[in-house]
């Protein structure tokens, strides 16, 4: 990253997130971050970055995140909602790890107390690439079937967690 | 979600989930249009169109019209619309996660020298 670029107030507007349904079983995330990808890819497989971005909407924290990121590596990310105290979590298997450019890992849903569809075994893959310092991550769900796509889009990471959606706006500034 | 609202989107997505569903209605939005005339672009017969037609139909995103002749398929835009509003929210709690990204990006990326002993630690770190 260009250092003197990196300051507060220098910022650009990244692209949003795009979401795409590729198929009837997959979901597709796309995000363009102004930084290097070994850095993009450093706070992807990194626990303790992971820690700190990957929460949803505000009111989640993420208690338990352990990954072993090699292949065949296992890997554990738990969430809770620190007013009302339910929680979810994921977990699966590494398999492929190449830094910076790629990951894929498996992925169980636990509905913990949150609810939802436990639906079987998702295959996520993350692709890092790099161009003119933008670094581009597009992240492709395939959850096997429609059924279970659209179980886990009306689910999980949405539904229980829009309630305090309010509050996005003050804690992304804090 | 409640239920009613959860077998909409169901109908809607699965009416989506086909290419040539999707191009009609791409059709559609330019205009009200017949069976024939919405077969004509395709390399299918009647009755299949008919086939998406009534899947489409069955999601409400689109309707047939008054003149009983030749009975001009439309649009109906609210369906479509909640689709759209739905994906909308996923998309807002990924954008949610990837706001705070660039944050730790920014912070990590002004430290280049505390960079290498991180990855290095973490190279040997076993979690699991």
């Amino acid at each position: 990253m260009n250092t003197k670029e990196g300051g507060k107030g220098m910022q650009t507007t990244m692209e949003k997130a795009q979401v795409t349904l590729p198929s009837d079983r997959e979901v597709q995330v796309r995000r363009s971050f102004k930084a290097p990808r070994a850095l993009v890819y450093r706070a992807y497989t990194e626990p303790e970055l992971l820690q700190r971005w990957l929460l949803g909407p505000p009111g989640w924290s993420m208690p338990v995140c352990e990954m072993d990121v090699r292949p065949g590596g296992q890997y554990q990310w738990r969430w809770k909602n620190d007013e009302e105290g339910s929680e979810f979590g994921f977990s699966g298997t590494f398999r492929e790890v190449e830094p910076p450019s790629k990951l894929v890992h498996t992925e169980i849903y636990d509905p913990g107390t949150l609810g939802g569809y436990p639906g079987g075994e998702a295959i996520v893959t993350v692709t890092f690439t790099e161009q003119d310092g933008l670094t581009t991550v597009t992240t492709l769900i395939d959850y096997g079937s429609k059924q279970v796509r659209d179980g886990a889009l009306a689910t999980g990471m949405t539904d229980g967690m829009e309630q305090s959606y309010q509050n996005l706006d003050r804690v992304l500034k804090e | 979600m409640e239920l009613n609202a959860s077998k909409r989107l169901d109908d809607t997505f699965l009416a989506l989930a086909d290419p040539t569903r999707r191009a009609i209605l791409a059709r559609l939005a330019r205009g009200e249009a017949s069976v024939r005339e919405l077969a004509e672009p395709f390399a299918i017969s009647q009755p299949a169109i008919s086939k998406h037609l009534k899947i489409l139909e069955r999601a409400g995103l689109i309707r047939a019209g008054q003149d009983a002749q030749r009975r001009p398929r439309r649009l109906e835009g609210k369906p479509l619309a909640e689709a759209a509003a739905w994906l909308e929210r996923y998309r807002a709690t990924w954008e949610a996660n990837f706001t705070r990204l660039e944050g730790v990006l920014e912070e990590i990326g002004r430290r280049p020298s505390k960079t290498k002993r991180a990855r290095k630690r973490t190279r040997h770190r076993r979690h699991l």
